[in-house]
C-alpha cells in the first residue's frame, strides 16, 4: 500500500514509547535505527507495517517500533507472519530473528517460509552466542567456542546459514553488520523491495557474551582486507585500495591482485546466477584459515511466485467458476430428502 | 416373493482395509438416508492403509443402523455380518445376534486365508455347531465379479476391485433399496475413468440382479420411513458438519476463515473439506508441523480474521505453547480436538475421550480456556459454530472437543438455513485511535480487537506479561496477579452467554443423574430411556459447554442422590466435578478404543438402581 500522508515521516515516527531494554553497547541499538530510519523510505503507511519476533534479545525489537507488532514464542515468527501475510497480503511484514530463534528452535519453520515464498523480510540478527539465557554457545557459534555450557569448547559444527536458506531454495539470500550502517540501510531496502521471503542475515556484536566475534568484518584495521562487499554487476574486488579481486577458474573461485587483470577477466557479480551465487555462500571459513574475503551484500535473488498471491489465485479460481459461496446451498449438500407431515 | 417389514437393521460389513468397506457401508448408509430412515453409523478401521491382508489386525468394519423409529446409537449388536473374509468374521461374530443373516464370501475362507486369521483348518468356522445358530449364505464373490467382467478391458487386479460393488447391490436388493443414488456417486468419482465406471456398474447391477434371480434366497427386508421431525434433511459425518459449521460462522461473522492445519488422523477430513470451499473465501494452509499451523492462526486472527486450527491430541500437546500465547493475547482462535486413543501415538483411528484434562489443564501458567464438546455428529456443526461465537465475541482460544466416533460417524440432519443461524458479532475498535489502549476491558472484560491497517491503532503485544489497559510489558507483582485473576474472570463470564444445562431425560430431580458430555450422548440416551421404560428412576443429562459450565450445574447435580458419570477415558469429568463443585460420583470408564454401547450403560444403572 502506497503512502498517502502528506508530511513525509522520518525515523522518530517510528519510535515506540518504550525504553530500549538492550544491554548498553549492543549491536541491535545500531540495527534498531537503521530500520527506524529506512521505514519512512519504503513507500508504506505505517498503520500497514507489522513486526514479528520469536524470543531472544532481538525479539524485544518489535516493542520498539511505532508499528503494529508482535513478541510470540520462540521459534514461530516465520509461522505468526505466514498466517499474518495469508490473512492481508497488503501488509509489509518483518520477521525479527536469532540465531538461536531462527536456526535452532525455529529452524523448521525458517526452511518452509523460504521454500513456500511468504513475500515477508527476514531480518536474522546472528552473534553467534545465546545472550538473553546468558552465553551458552548457538548454532552458529565455532567449533572449539568456550561457553558456559561448553566450558572445553564446542564440538557442534555451526551451520552457514546462507547456505542453508539455499538449500531451501530461499529468493533473496544477503548478509550485512551492524556496524557498516550505510550498507546495512541499503540491504533493509532490498529486502523490502524483494517480492518474495528475504532472508538478511546481521552479523551483530553481543558486546557481553561474545564481544568482538565479527571484529575482522568490522573494525577498520582488519576490514578492508576481509569484507567483500559485493555489487550486481560489478566485478568482485575488495582491499583498502581495491588491491584484491576474485576471479573464476571454471567454478573454481581464487584470490588475485586486481592489477593483474582487466576488469572483465575478474568475477563479475550475478546475483540471479545460482551456482556462483552458492559459491559465494561457501566463503565461510574462519579468516585465520583462508585467505578468502567473506562476502557481504546480496548473494542472490530470484523472482518466484509468491504464496499468497497463490492463495488469494486459488479463491479467485474457485468463485470464479463456481461463483461466491453460497451458504445455504452449502448446507444443503447434494442429496437431501425431505419429511412431511 | 416375501418381504418382511422390520423395524430397523444393524448391518455390519467387514473386510480388509483395502477391500473398500468403508465406501461400500456409506453408499448404504447414503441410500438409506436418502430413503427416509433415521441412520446411525460406526465406521471401525486399522491405522495401517493396507494392514496385512487376511489378518485379524486387518479387518476394516462399517456398522450401519437404520431405523424407521428415531436413533441415538449404531447398535449394540447386528442383524446382520457381512464378513468378506476368516478374519472379519472371526473379529465380528461375537457381535451377530442369533438368528441374525451372516453372508461370507467364502473364497476368503480357504486354507491360506484361515492360517492368516490364526484359525486351524481343522476348525472350519463356516461348518462349526455355532454357525448353525445364523442364517448363512454363501457367496463366490471375486468368481461373480470376474464372470460378470470377462469382456472388460481392465486388469484382473481392477477387476477385483469393483467386488465391493456386488456386495453392496446384493444389500440393496435384499434391503430393497434401489441403486440410483450409488450409480450417480459413482459417475462423478470414475467420471475421467469410463473403463472403471462401466466395471462398477456393471458388478452393482449384477450384485442387486444376483438376489433377484437366485432361488435361494426367499426373503428380503424392508424398513419403513422413519418418522422424524418434518423438514429437510441430508446426511452429514461430525468433520464434515464441523467444516460447514466453521465455514458458517465465518459467513454469519462477515470474517474471512483461515484454518492452519497439519494432517492427523481423525482430524484431517476437516481440512480436506474446508480446502474444498475456496469460492467462500476459506484459506487454508497445509502447514509444516502442528505449531507452524496454530502460529499461521495466531498470525491470521491477529489480522483480524475467524482464525482456527484442527488436531487430534498428539497435535494439541504440541500447540500448548501457543495456546498459551493466543490465551495471553487475548485474540480470538478455535482449537478443534478431534480427540483419539492416547497417549502418544495411542490408538489413531480409534476414539476416546481422553483429552478433556488436556483442553483443562494443559498448558504452562495459569491458562483457562473455554471447551465445548459436541455430542452427535450433526452437533458437530452447532458447536463449532458456537466456538466460534465465543472465541470471536470473547477474544479468547475455545477448544471443541469432537472425536472419532462422532467425526466419522453419519445422522440425517434436518440442515439449517443461513437466515437461521445468529450473527456473530466481534467487538473491533473504532475512532481514530487516539486514546486506544489494547487491554482495556468492556463489562464482559474482552478488549476491543484493532488490526494492522488500521490508521492510529498501532501496537505491540506479545507472551509478556502485560500491564492493565496499556498492554505494555509489565513484570510488576500486582499487575502479574490482577491480570492472571482477570483472564480467569473474562473465561468465567462467558457463562452468562450460553446456555442453561438441560435434562434430556427422565425428571428434574430424583434418584440418578446419568452424566455425560460430549460423544457418549447417544448410548446414554438409549440406555436412560430403555430404564425409564422399565420404571427405573433415572434421569440423563449431557454437559455441552464444559468450560465455564453453565450456570445451573451445581443445582442440577444437587438435585439427585446419586451421579454417574459415565466417559470413554479413565475417569476425567469425574475429577473435575469433585474438584470444581465437592460433589462425588460414581464413574463408568471405558478405554477400548470403542464407543459405550447401550447396555454396558444400563447395566450400570440397574446395579445404582
Amino acid at each position: 500500500m502506497e503512502a498517502t500522508e502528506n508530511k513525509p515521516l522520518t525515523a522518530k515516527d517510528f519510535s515506540s514509547d518504550q525504553d530500549v531494554r538492550w544491554c548498553p553497547g549492543c549491536g541491535d541499538y545500531s540495527i534498531l535505527k537503521q530500520v527506524q530510519s529506512v521505514m519512512p523510505d519504503i513507500g508504506v503507511d505505517k498503520k500497514d507495517i507489522v513486526f514479528i519476533s520469536g524470543i531472544g534479545c532481538s525479539s524485544r525489537f518489535p516493542y520498539y517500533m511505532n508499528t503494529y507488532g508482535m513478541h510470540s514464542i520462540h521459534g514461530r515468527a516465520p509461522g505468526v507472519a505466514t498466517g499474518l501475510k495469508v490473512a492481508n497480503p497488503d501488509l509489509s511484514v518483518w520477521v525479527i530473528t536469532g540465531d538461536g530463534d531462527a536456526l535452532s528452535i525455529g529452524g523448521n519453520h525458517l526452511i518452509h517460509v523460504l521454500r513456500r515464498n511468504v513475500n515477508l523480510n527476514i531480518l536474522l540478527f546472528n552473534n553467534e552466542i545465546y545472550g538473553l539465557t546468558k552465553g551458552q554457545y548457538s548454532p552458529t557459534s565455532p567449533v572449539g567456542k568456550n561457553t558456559k555450557s561448553s566450558p572445553m569448547g564446542s564440538i557442534d559444527q555451526p551451520f552457514n546459514p546462507l547456505a542453508l536458506a539455499f538449500g531451501a531454495g530461499g529468493t533473496f539470500i544477503a548478509r550485512g553488520m551492524d556496524r557498516d550502517v550505510k550498507h546495512l540501510r541499503g540491504l533493509l531496502k532490498a529486502s523490502h523491495d524483494h517480492q518474495g521471503t528475504s532472508l538478511l542475515e546481521i552479523y551483530q556484536n553481543c558486546n557481553v557474551f561474545n564481544d568482538g566475534a565479527f571484529f575482522t568484518f568490522t573494525e577498520k584495521d582488519s576490514k578492508a582486507r576481509n569484507v567483500l562487499f559485493m555489487e550486481h554487476g560489478a566485478p568482485m574486488k575488495f582491499g583498502a585500495e581495491q588491491e584484491f579481486a576474485l576471479r573464476l577458474d571454471g567454478l573454481s573461485p581464487q584470490l588475485v591482485k586486481s592489477n593483474d587483470y582487466s576488469d572483465d577477466d575478474l568475477w563479475i557479480h550475478d546475483q540471479h546466477d545460482k551456482t556462483k551465487s552458492f559459491l559465494l555462500t561457501q566463503m565461510f571459513e574462519h579468516p585465520e584459515h583462508t585467505d578468502f574475503p567473506r562476502p557481504f551484500g546480496i548473494f542472490y535473488q530470484e523472482d518466484r511466485p509468491r504464496y499468497e498471491d497463490g492463495v488469494i489465485a486459488q479463491i479467485n479460481d474457485a468463485q470464479a467458476k463456481k461463483g461466491k459461496g453460497n451458504l445455504d446451498d452449502l448446507l444443503k449438500g447434494n442429496f437431501t430428502w425431505k419429511i412431511d407431515d | 416373493m416375501e418381504i418382511i417389514d422390520k423395524k430397523d437393521i444393524t448391518v455390519l460389513i467387514a473386510g480388509d482395509s483395502g477391500d473398500g468397506m468403508q465406501l461400500t457401508g456409506s453408499q448404504l448408509t447414503q441410500t438409506s438416508a436418502l430413503f427416509g430412515n433415521d441412520i446411525s453409523t460406526f465406521p471401525n478401521f486399522p491405522a495401517e492403509i493396507r494392514a496385512p491382508q487376511g489378518t485379524v489386525a486387518g479387518v476394516s468394519g462399517f456398522q450401519l443402523k437404520f431405523s424407521s423409529e428415531k436413533l441415538y446409537t449404531p447398535g449394540d449388536s447386528c442383524d446382520v455380518l457381512v464378513a468378506m473374509n476368516a478374519a472379519a468374521l472371526k473379529a465380528n461374530i461375537n457381535k451377530l445376534k442369533s438368528g441374525g443373516e451372516l453372508i461370507v464370501n467364502i473364497e476368503g475362507f480357504d486354507k491360506k486365508n484361515l492360517r492368516l486369521a490364526g484359525i486351524d483348518s481343522d476348525q472350519h468356522p463356516l461348518e462349526s455347531k455355532e454357525i448353525e445358530d445364523f442364517n448363512l449364505i454363501k457367496l463366490e464373490v471375486t468368481k461373480l465379479t470376474r464372470e460378470v467382467l470377462k469382456e472388460s478391458a481392465l486388469g484382473q487386479k481392477e477387476k477385483d476391485r469393483c467386488k465391493n460393488m456386488f456386495v453392496l447391490g446384493y444389500l440393496y436388493w435384499m434391503y430393497s433399496r434401489d441403486t440410483e443414488s450409488t450409480v450417480q456417486f459413482l459417475k462423478e468419482k470414475f467420471g475421467g475413468k469410463p473403463d472403471v465406471l462401466e466395471a462398477n456398474l456393471k458388478v452393482l447391477n449384477a450384485g442387486y440382479h444376483f438376489g433377484d434371480t437366485n432361488e435361494e434366497f426367499t426373503s428380503r427386508f424392508k424398513v419403513e420411513k422413519a418418522k422424524l421431525d418434518e423438514g429437510e434433511y441430508r446426511s452429514i459425518t461430525g468433520n464434515h458438519a464441523a467444516a460447514l459449521g466453521l465455514i458458517s460462522a465465518s459467513v454469519k461473522s462477515d470474517l474471512e476463515l483461515v484454518y492452519g492445519s497439519y494432517p492427523i488422523t481423525p482430524a484431517s477430513d476437516i481440512l480436506h473439506e474446508l480446502s474444498k470451499h475456496k469460492n467462500f473465501g476459506v484459506k487454508t494452509i497445509q502447514a509444516e508441523d502442528e505449531i507452524a499451523a496454530i502460529c499461521a492462526a495466531i498470525g491470521a486472527s491477529f489480522a483480524g480474521s475467524l482464525a482456527v486450527t484442527a488436531s487430534s491430541g498428539p497435535g494439541i500437546a504440541l500447540k500448548g505453547e501457543a495456546i498459551g500465547l493466543q490465551a495471553i493475547l487475548e485474540l480470538p482462535m478455535v482449537i478443534v480436538n478431534v480427540q483419539r486413543g492416547g497417549p502418544s501415538t495411542g490408538l489413531p483411528t480409534k476414539t476416546e475421550q481422553a483429552d478433556l484434562l488436556q483442553a483443562f489443564y494443559g498448558r504452562n501458567g495459569e491458562c483457562p480456556v473455554p471447551i465445548l464438546a459436541a455430542t452427535t455428529p450433526k452437533d458437530c456443526f452447532y458447536m463449532a459454530f458456537e466456538a466460534a461465537r465465543i472465541a470471536l465475541e470473547h477474544m479468547t482460544p475455545v477448544f471443541f472437543l469432537s472425536d472419532g466416533y462422532i467425526a466419522n460417524g453419519a445422522e440425517p440432519w434436518a440442515y439449517p438455513t443461513e437466515a437461521s443461524l445468529p450473527n456473530i458479532t466481534p467487538q473491533f475498535a473504532s475512532g481514530d485511535g487516539t486514546n486506544y489502549l489494547p487491554y482495556k476491558r468492556d463489562d464482559n472484560l474482552v478488549r476491543k480487537w484493532a488490526i494492522p491497517g488500521q490508521e492510529g491503532f498501532e501496537h505491540r503485544i506479545g507472551g509478556l506479561e502485560k500491564e492493565h489497559e496499556t498492554g505494555n510489558v509489565s513484570y510488576d507483582p500486582e499487575n502479574h496477579e490482577f491480570m492472571v485473576k482477570t483472564r480467569a474472570e473474562k473465561v468465567e463470564k462467558i457463562a452468562d452467554h450460553i446456555p442453561l444445562q438441560d435434562i434430556d431425560a427422565g425428571k428434574p430431580s430424583g434418584r440418578i443423574l446419568v452424566l455425560g458430555w460430549g460423544s457418549t450422548y447417544g448410548a446414554i440416551k438409549t440406555a436412560v430411556r430403555a430404564c425409564l421404560d422399565e420404571g427405573i428412576d433415572v434421569s440423563h443429562a449431557q454437559i455441552k459447554y464444559l468450560s465455564p459450565f453453565p450456570k445451573n450445574l451445581k443445582t442440577v447435580l444437587e438435585s439427585y442422590d446419586q451421579i454417574l458419570i459415565p466417559e470413554m477415558n479413565d475417569g476425567q469429568l469425574i475429577k473435575i466435578i469433585r474438584s470444581q463443585f465437592g460433589i462425588d460420583a460414581e464413574p463408568l470408564n471405558k478405554i477400548q478404543g470403542l464407543p459405550f454401547t447401550s447396555s454396558e450403560i444400563i447395566n450400570k444403572i440397574k446395579s445404582l438402581a
